[in-house]
């Protein structure tokens, strides 16, 4: 490759000055969005007095819809048949975390609530 | 003041961590024998190493070695010098075990090692079976016939695979290098805390122990990604998922377990070295650190591992059976939704390594019922081997007679675990001899003769002759015997009651087994030696058995379509496949050894120093950290970091290989191919064959 | 869009840049799976950290040691930067002319620096509390998480200079486009990481 990068901007066909468009939009509707599901957990923390179970499903709830936008919006995950492959991946490893790590949380707190009661949070 | 500078300079290192220093300031026979041992060790590794200098030197070789292999990208080198390194720690983690049956074989109340000796040579027993022999040896076999298989002309990531190479040979080299600088960790191959804690163990072993398994673990990661990213992307036209030869699927298996099983050991052994190093408490038994999480992570990598070192065999087995009984694998869609579902399950298991941790009856059940699942597709796979072999015309040549071992030994190894999953009886059983002799006689039968029977079957691919039959056998049945004859008896002391590990016992009663058992460590190790007697004796008659032609076993799958060794592009043009076992159904249809229409110019990645440069700066690097010199640590991972970076602005990544440069090649083997004669399965073993077989159509299947 | 210009997850560059989408696509689904086995990384230490709650040894805890308003900073920094990471993609697709490109990718930079600054500070301040790892297991198991995350900020930032350095020297090649196209990747990903740190380590524990 060379640096033919003289020329200012790049002739763009119709068809891609649309993409230009909708994929600026969707950057900025994935910031919008996350930066909404950012603040809702941070203002029920500081200012909100709920009960803590609630709180945390609020917490939690949030951080899923936002992993989910930012793959969605910019890292670009989607539904499209051609993409499925990638999509497996991700959830393959999304079936292994949840049983290494939801193994290890019920492994230790049984031990803990047996064994080791002072490791209780 | 005066002592800062040698410091600086020399960390922790002094006088009294050679091998035989304690013995000379106080010389007891006891202290002698073992200064002895160690020294030996020591003084092997200091010779085998210098040995290599001068032979190369003497021999005017290391340009050679060094364009030609050191910083070759190419995936079947590459696969060979994972294969070395595997069999050069084979041969010492072999000599150690022969160590440790000598011991417990005299060890009623006594015996000749010390507590610390013992500790090491089960330590570095362990660590060096899994990591630098069972993990390099399985790399290199898939490494070298993974692509050839797909019909894929290298890797993905060539580059990646040096830096795989790489930090494997620096954890070796540490794992050696402890021989002379001693001791290495005495903690066991899983070395759980808090005994591996820096208030226990504060000297230098645990480090080594820490840094070597690491490197292993990155080198595995990497090598998981290449693996699989190669069977996805790069299989020739029409070599659908469901055509590829079961050791690729099985590759594939072992590669997404080492993507996702390695983590959680990285994760063990690092947070083991912060409490080492930076006075962490994730794993301490004081300030709310809590030792059971690491059984717990340690074991997360543990089970899949297991099957990381199980499904390749599973995959060569298959080959082999398939191969030498002259027929088409009997259920092969069953076979790989067999192994799908054991790489599937092997993340589900992995509390049976701990049922007495002291969780509840209910947690010890489901993961109890999870390993016994296993069993149902290890079954299938049985059967289908056997009805493989049904109605086949079987040859037992060398790699069928360790299937055949395989097969019986394996299934008794795998009752056993059944046994071992019952949580009632593992507390029964649990860390005594009985698990000891359980997990070799998977490892051992499995993996081992696996790989034993894929160096037996591929070797001619690799290096243009066969290995010799007649030592070859010998080697085969005193692996088979002695394995038998030093294991068989564990199971019986474990029901005994005596413990893994146990430097002496007290109990007269199990004296008889553990001779029995020290009598199949010896045939053993004959083995080993009738492995190096067919080495040798296979070199030195090299010539009467050429395999040029390519093909010697009358093969099924791609590999076989090329010349012995393959060219370094492996296929003048990429293959198209039609069916499964691609090359019988050439062969069937008498479309084998075709001349193309045209030969293309063939991209091949470029040599690259960057395996080279990881080899080295990683190891120095796992020893300063292990003596804490930290200037050796700071340069070695500054020039490391360049190294990458440096590498990012490097563009020519590629050489061509000229097309009147591939015709010449592929018509000279293709002419060299006209003038073999072809031979039938009767002369598989004679000189005569010359690695082409007769058609299949005329009845080849005597 | 048509079906070669969408062949990987992330951003696909689209067929004005095939010389880079052909030869090196190979290239972009490896690093996605070495992601994955990064997070999986990052899942065993969540949830180590989850196991290791009790363990404070009767030293500070999370109300103790953590500060709501630097996280929320640091989160808008880190949110801030994948976006204009974002921008400078689309630079990287849509022009020719590398300038808007280096220039998003600086700000990006500096804002990556900006964290990192940020995280160093706070965790200067933990360490003024008693917030030191060899006080309690609590306190080992945050350290072994959350400057994890922050190395591999670190790390990133190393690759975006040594990626700047080589569009000065070789212009922006199929090589510099693949390295973007990877660091993109990594750099959202690692927002990702910080989604479940900021919720699940400071909200979760100042809750």
């Amino acid at each position: 490759m060379s640096r033919r990068a003289l020329s200012k901007k790049r002739e763009l066909s119709d068809e891609e000055a649309k993409e230009l468009v909708a994929e600026r939009r969707g950057y900025v509707w994935g910031l919008l969005a996350a930066l909404v599901l950012t603040l809702i957990p941070f203002g029920l923390v500081a200012y909100a007095e709920i009960e803590p179970l609630t709180l945390y499903g609020s917490i939690a709830a949030c951080a899923i819809v936002q992993i989910v936008v930012h793959f969605r919006f910019f890292l670009h995950i989607t539904l499209a048949r051609n993409k499925r492959e990638d999509l497996q991946l991700i959830l393959f490893t999304l079936l292994i975390l949840t049983i290494m790590g939801g193994g290890t949380l019920w492994i230790l707190f049984n031990l803990y609530y047996r064994m080791m009661p002072g490791m209780i949070p | 003041m005066s002592g800062d500078l040698p410091d600086f300079i020399f960390g922790k290192l002094d006088w009294d961590t050679l091998p035989f220093w304690d013995a000379l300031k106080d010389p007891t026979t006891f202290k002698i024998i073992n200064a002895v041992i160690s020294g030996g060790a020591g003084a092997l590794v200091v010779l085998g190493a210098l040995g290599v200098v001068i032979l190369v030197t003497w021999l005017g070789k290391w340009k050679y070695l060094w364009s030609e292999w050191l910083t070759s990208p190419d995936h079947k080198k590459i696969g060979i010098m994972f294969i070395v390194i595997a069999i050069v720690m084979l041969a010492r983690a072999v000599i150690e075990a022969v160590f440790m049956r000598a011991q417990q074989a005299v060890g009623l109340d006594g015996g000749f090692l010390s507590p610390e000796h013992f500790g090491e040579f089960f330590t570095t027993h362990g660590t060096i079976m899994i990591f630098f022999m069972a993990m390099p040896f399985l790399t290199g076999i898939i490494n070298y016939v993974m692509p050839l298989q797909i019909g894929a002309r290298d890797l993905s990531f060539p580059v990646m695979n040096q830096i795989s190479l790489g930090l494997t040979a620096a954890g070796a080299a540490i794992v050696m290098i402890s021989l002379v600088f001693t001791p290495f960790s005495t903690g066991g191959w899983s070395g759980y805390p808090p005994y591996t804690e820096r208030a226990y163990n504060p000297g230098p072993g645990v480090d080594y122990w820490i840094w070597a398994v690491t490197l292993s673990t990155l080198s595995s990661t990497l090598t998981g990604i290449n693996f699989a990213v190669t069977i996805y992307k790069k299989r020739a036209p029409g070599m659908k998922l469901f055509r590829m030869p079961l050791f690729t699927w099985t590759a594939l298996t072992t590669a997404i377990l080492m993507i996702f099983g390695m983590p959680p050991l990285t994760v063990a052994t690092a947070l083991l070295a912060l409490d080492r190093y930076l006075d962490f408490h994730m794993f301490t038994s004081d300030l709310g650190g809590n030792m059971m999480n690491y059984v717990n992570l340690f074991w997360a990598f543990g089970h899949p591992e297991v099957y990381i070192l199980i499904l390749p065999p599973f995959g060569i087995f298959s080959e082999i059976f398939s191969t030498f009984s002259g027929k088409r694998i009997f259920g092969y869609p069953v076979l790989v939704v067999a192994t799908i579902c054991i790489s599937i399950l092997s993340f589900i298991v992995w509390l049976h390594h701990f049922f007495t941790m002291g969780q509840d009856a209910a947690v010890n059940a489901a993961f109890g019922i999870a390993t016994m699942l296993i069993g149902i597709p290890t079954g299938v796979k049985v059967y289908d081997w056997m009805l493989t072999m049904y109605r086949g015309r079987v040859r037992l040549s060398v790699p069928m007679i360790y299937a055949i071992g395989f097969i019986m030994l394996f299934v008794l190894g795998g009752l056993t675990g059944i046994i071992l999953a019952t949580p009632s009886v593992d507390y029964q059983v649990h860390n005594s001899l009985f698990l000891i002799a359980h997990f070799h006689n998977m490892l051992i039968p499995g993996l081992l003769f696996g790989m034993l029977s894929a160096t037996n079957f591929w070797f001619p691919k690799a290096l243009g002759f066969r290995l010799e039959e007649r030592w070859g056998r010998r080697a085969a049945y005193s692996w088979i015997v002695g394995f038998m004859l030093a294991f068989f008896p564990l199971y019986v002391l474990g029901v005994l009651g005596m413990p893994r590990r146990s430097l002496t016992f007290f109990e007269p009663a199990y004296l008889p087994w553990t001779l029995i058992a020290g009598f199949g460590a010896l045939v053993i190790l004959f083995a080993m030696l009738c492995l190096l007697i067919q080495l040798w004796v296979s070199i030195r008659d090299r010539h009467q058995n050429m395999m040029t032609a390519g093909d010697p076993w009358d093969g099924r799958s791609l590999e076989w379509s090329t010349s012995s060794p393959p060219p370094e592009y492996n296929f003048p043009v990429i293959p198209e496949v039609h069916s499964r076992d691609a090359y019988m159904s050439e062969k069937e249809q008498g479309k084998a050894h075709q001349v193309p229409d045209e030969f293309p110019d063939i991209v091949m990645p470029a040599n690259s120093a960057m395996g080279v440069i990881i080899a080295v700066t990683g190891s120095a690097m796992a020893f300063g950290l292990t003596w804490y010199i930290w200037w050796l640590v700071i340069l070695a991972g500054v020039v490391t970091l360049v190294a990458v970076i440096a590498r990012g602005f490097v563009r020519k990544t590629t050489r061509v290989i000229s097309s009147d440069e591939v015709r010449r090649t592929h018509l000279a083997w293709l002419e060299c191919v006209r003038k073999t004669t072809p031979v039938d399965r009767s002369k598989e073993q004679s000189p005569e064959n010359q690695g082409l077989p007769v058609p299949p159509v005329n009845g080849a299947v005597q | 869009m048509t079906r070669t210009a969408m062949r990987h997850p992330g951003l696909n560059l689209g067929p004005a840049h095939a010389d880079a989408e052909d030869t090196r696509e190979e290239m972009i689904f490896g690093f996605w799976v070495f992601m994955m086995s990064d997070f999986v990384i990052f899942g065993l230490l969540f949830a180590t950290y989850v196991v290791m709650l009790g363990g404070t040894a009767g030293g500070p805890g999370p109300h103790e040691l953590f500060e709501m308003k630097s996280v929320f900073i640091e989160t808008l920094i880190l949110l801030t930067s994948s976006f204009t990471f974002g921008m400078a993609s689309l630079a990287l697709k849509y022009r020719e002319d590398t300038k808007p490109l280096v220039i998003w990718l600086i700000v990006t930079l500096l804002l990556g620096v900006a964290f990192i600054a940020y995280e160093l500070k706070d965790f200067h301040t933990m360490f003024g509390k008693g917030g030191v790892p060899s006080r309690s297991g609590f306190i080992s198991a945050f350290f072994s998480l959350v400057p994890l995350h922050g190395l591999h900020v670190l790390a990133a930032c190393i690759w975006l200079i040594a990626l700047l350095g080589q569009i000065a020297v070789h212009g922006l090649d199929s090589f510099v486009k693949t390295g973007l196209l990877r660091l993109a990747i990594l750099w959202h990903f690692l927002d990702i990481v910080w989604i479940c740190i900021f919720s699940l380590v400071y909200l979760g524990g100042l809750t």
